[in-house]
């Protein structure tokens, strides 16, 4: 039986995300995907389930959901103040939605991007071999109040699972490695780009983040004279009034103002998750370290199940305890366990 | 052209091959002609290629993949052969587009004929008598860059911006041409109208054109592009392909 997820309130700015479409470069049609996805990545390990699943991105607030079948959901990314039912429910956790009880999900209290995981993953059709959203190039739309969304089948089984919090919702330093006009940059520019403090600036979205700092612009040599180039996630464009951009997984596949410097792959969602007015610092390191940093963090991706664990609950806290089956789980040795799909 | 090719890692995403450092025919053909090789020598470790105007780029996950054993894969191919004479990659297309030039459809036409020395009509002739190259593809999906027209078309872009045109607007400057996929605001100058669809997500083939193929705007007239935008279910606009050998 399918099962469908149903919108009841959404927020200004939900869309499907997944890991993004590669292949398009060529055409004019950058990857996309997840503005955050270490978040797709863990609420994959919480449901035990394939990160190539699609998910619901949400933008500073979430919504209302809710479904005519049991579901298992997580919830990852953006910390955002959740309730099934009434109930608050914890963030980076996996947990049950009852068929027709309500999931609110409020606005965040740290970091911008937060993320519902449903088992089974949204299953929406593919579109140019993807279910991402690419809000700047028409592919797909936000989601509204009244959409049913399809759900995939769901083979997991466990819920009232976490993962601890990350530092990348609380700004910080974020490293880069030198790009194609670093070097138009002077020595004392690019010191001057590092010793300065920026803010993410409130008007950051899907394709870019602009970093707002006091002080005087930066400018390239030469600056206006160079040829539009390709664009890869994590360069920073200084744009005409010499504020940096760091470009997103939507931004355009090319690009014509002079680059400072790129942010590591690692580092990329600490600049999404970064709340508007966070403090960020940039600091260059060399291909070495960055090659050394990466694959450490694709081992932290690989290992995120290794780090689950049990929600504990307080039985004191639990409002409807009698409601609870606490005795299930026990296994017949007679019973066939697939009778029920019968 | 003693510092060309250059080659270059980019971020941890890969390596860039140009040929120049601003837009000229010869290196745009070797960023093409490059690219194809590069494609057709089907290296595991390349999973995206693509141009701009005057470069090439590989996909490489540099944190599997040495830059610097692939920098020496691509310096021995470079050498293999002169890019900047190099044919280009066959199997491109040549698309013929029905084009409303001037009238209020394209209200920037006698402007722009003006700044290539041309009155209206010699402008018409002469645009729609070009046959362009998609140069590059970029800014929005499926959007090419077109060039390179005669030398009396180095128009500079306007000052101000033009607050909108629309998706199959036919605009100019800078010896190029471009197709816009969706209505945008312009520094260029709008000069001709067309119902081709440069994008088209729920088509099997969503990107009509590819880099290397060619193009040429023949004129026609309005009555013409309502009848053709009235029968289009494609997105074509009316437009007829041949295979260039």
């Amino acid at each position: 039986m399918s099962a469908f997820l149903n919108i009841l309130q959404a927020g200004p700015a939900l869309t499907i995300q997944d890991l993004g479409r590669p292949g398009w470069r060529a055409q004019g049609l950058t990857k996309g995907g997840a503005a955050d996805p270490v978040s797709v990545y863990e609420g994959a390990a919480l449901l035990g389930q394939s990160p190539a699943l699609a998910v619901i991105e949400m933008t500073g607030t979430g919504g209302t959901f809710s479904s005519d079948n049991d579901l298992r959901i997580a919830l990852t990314g953006a910390s955002m103040a959740a309730k099934i039912d009434g109930d608050p429910v914890i963030w980076n956790a996996s947990h049950g939605l009852a068929a027709g009880a309500k999931l609110t999900i409020g606005g965040s209290t740290s970091g911008t991007y937060g993320y519902l995981h449903v088992g089974g993953g949204i299953a929406t059709e593919l579109l140019l071999g993807a279910r991402a959203t690419h809000l700047s190039a028409g592919l797909g739309q936000t989601l509204a109040a009244g959409d049913t969304l399809p759900i995939g089948a769901d083979k997991g089984r466990d819920i009232g699972l976490k993962l601890p919090r990350d530092t990348r919702f609380d700004g910080g330093t974020v490293r880069l490695v030198t790009s194609m006009q670093t070097d138009r940059f002077t020595s004392e520019e690019r010191k001057r780009f590092t010793e300065t403090q920026f803010t993410r600036d409130p008007r950051a979205n899907r394709m870019g983040v602009r970093m707002d700092h006091l002080g005087a612009g930066f400018h390239a040599e030469g600056g206006l004279t160079i040829l539009s180039e390709i664009i890869v996630p994590g360069d920073i464009q200084i744009t005409g009034d010499g504020a940096p951009f760091v470009l997103m997984g939507e931004c355009q596949t090319t690009g014509g103002y002079p680059r400072i410097g790129t942010v590591i792959p690692s580092d990329l969602p600490r600049v999404a998750q970064a709340p508007a007015g966070t403090s960020i610092m940039f600091e260059f390191i060399s291909v070495e370290q960055a090659i050394a940093l990466e694959i450490q963090h694709r081992q932290n991706i690989k290992s995120l199940s290794g780090k689950l664990s049990a929600l504990v609950r307080d039985p004191a806290t639990i409002r409807n305890l009698l409601g609870y089956q606490l005795v299930g789980g026990i296994v017949s040795a007679t019973d066939h366990p697939f009778d029920e799909d019968n | 052209m003693n510092d060309f090719p250059k080659i270059q890692t980019v971020g941890l995403s890969g390596i860039l091959i140009r040929f120049a450092d601003t837009m000229s025919e010869p290196a745009n053909r070797a960023a093409l002609s490059f690219r194809a090789t590069v494609d057709a020598a089907g290296w595991a470790e390349v999973s995206e290629t693509s141009t701009s105007l005057v470069s090439t780029f590989l996909e490489v996950d540099l944190v599997e993949t040495s830059a610097d054993s692939m920098i020496e894969r691509l310096n021995t191919l470079l050498a293999t052969r002169d890019w900047f004479t190099a044919d280009l990659p066959s199997g491109r297309k040549l698309w013929h587009v029905p084009t409303v030039y001037g009238t209020d459809l394209a209200p920037q036409l006698e402007e722009a004929a003006a700044l290539a020395g041309l009155d209206p009509d010699a402008a018409i002739k002469e645009l729609a008598g070009a046959r362009v190259r998609v140069l590059t593809i970029g800014f929005a999906p499926g959007q090419p860059y077109l060039g390179e027209l005669p030398q009396n078309w180095d128009i500079p872009r306007q000052q101000g911006l033009t607050k909108s045109v629309p998706a199959g607007a036919l605009i100019v400057a800078i010896r190029q041409l471009i197709i816009f996929t969706n209505a945008s605001p312009t520094g260029w100058r709008h000069i001709g109208q067309t119902a081709f669809k440069t994008f088209r997500p729920a088509s099997k083939i969503p990107f009509a054109l590819s880099p290397g193929d060619e193009l040429c705007f023949p004129s026609v007239s309005r009555t013409e592009l309502q009848n053709i935008m009235t029968q289009d279910t494609t997105g074509a606009g009316g437009a007829e392909i041949e295979v260039l050998k």
